[in-house]
């Protein structure tokens, strides 16, 4: 694996430009954390430039409270409908119920998306969230802000 | 036959850069040699070392899942689509 060195954070992100997510969709996200409660859930913000315009809810095929896995078929037939609509993948969500908003162990061993946002929502008992954003690339976690409207 | 391969990002590194590169191969298993020949370390990244095709590898043909078909044994026909897509996971 580490042939993936070459990666590097700079390729990916322009230093100053912040993803924008504007409020519709920033309350999707955290309704569908909401709704999944206690479990994982998990999606896809895609957009274009520094601007997400669409909110994919995605099925976590492991229905557990400490892992997820997108469905294949259904990240597959997304992905095809954002090509199709020049739509560029910006972020990837999940929620860690009951845990801290930062990435786990395999949170950062399966970060296969360095054009990626990953977007971590905690959230609690009481439904309290909080939400965190980060580039993973080659294992290495930065904190990246985004603009959650 | 020819096909032409969608490469996702971590991997352009060891196609120049490319997103999506010609191989060849009468099935997805002779395609992936083909594909290490032109792209030396690539199948590592894709298969372990029984050359399984590795959990959180998905490939596409034509958008099937090569899981529900013949796995790497999945013919390949001229001009087909393959993709490689990293699951999305985590903890
Ligand atoms: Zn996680």
């Amino acid at each position: 694996m580490s042939r993936a060195a070459h990666l590097k954070y700079d390729d990916f992100v322009t230093s100053g430009v912040m993803l924008i997510i504007p409020s519709n969709i920033s309350s999707a996200m955290l309704e569908h954390v909401k709704a999944d409660f206690p479990f994982e859930c998990c999606g896809l913000l895609a957009g274009k430039g520094d601007a997400v315009s669409h909110i994919y809810r995605m099925s976590n095929t492991d229905k557990s409270k400490v892992t997820y896995l997108m469905d294949p078929a259904e990240q597959m037939r997304v992905f095809k409908e954002m090509r199709s609509l020049e739509l560029e993948l910006k972020a990837i969500y999940h929620s860690h119920p009951n845990h801290p908003a930062w990435p786990s162990r395999t949170d950062i061993e399966l970060a296969y998306y360095p054009e990626a946002v990953y977007i971590i929502i905690s959230i609690n008992d009481s439904r309290e969230t909080e939400v965190g954003s980060f580039r993973i690339i080659n294992k290495e976690i930065t904190v990246e802000d985004i603009d959650l409207q | 036959m020819a096909v032409k391969v969608r490469i996702p990002t971590p991997l352009r590194g060891l196609t120049n850069g490319q997103g999506e590169v010609e191989a060849a191969g009468r099935t997805i298993g002779d395609m992936l040699v083909d594909l290490e020949n032109r792209y030396p370390g690539i199948k590592e990244r894709l298969c372990d070392e029984a050359g399984n095709l590795r959990r959180f590898v998905n490939i596409y043909v034509n958008e099937e899942d090569i899981r529900f078909k013949q796995g790497s044994d999945t013919a390949l026909s001229d001009g087909d689509d393959v993709s490689i897509v990293p699951a999305i996971a985590g903890g």
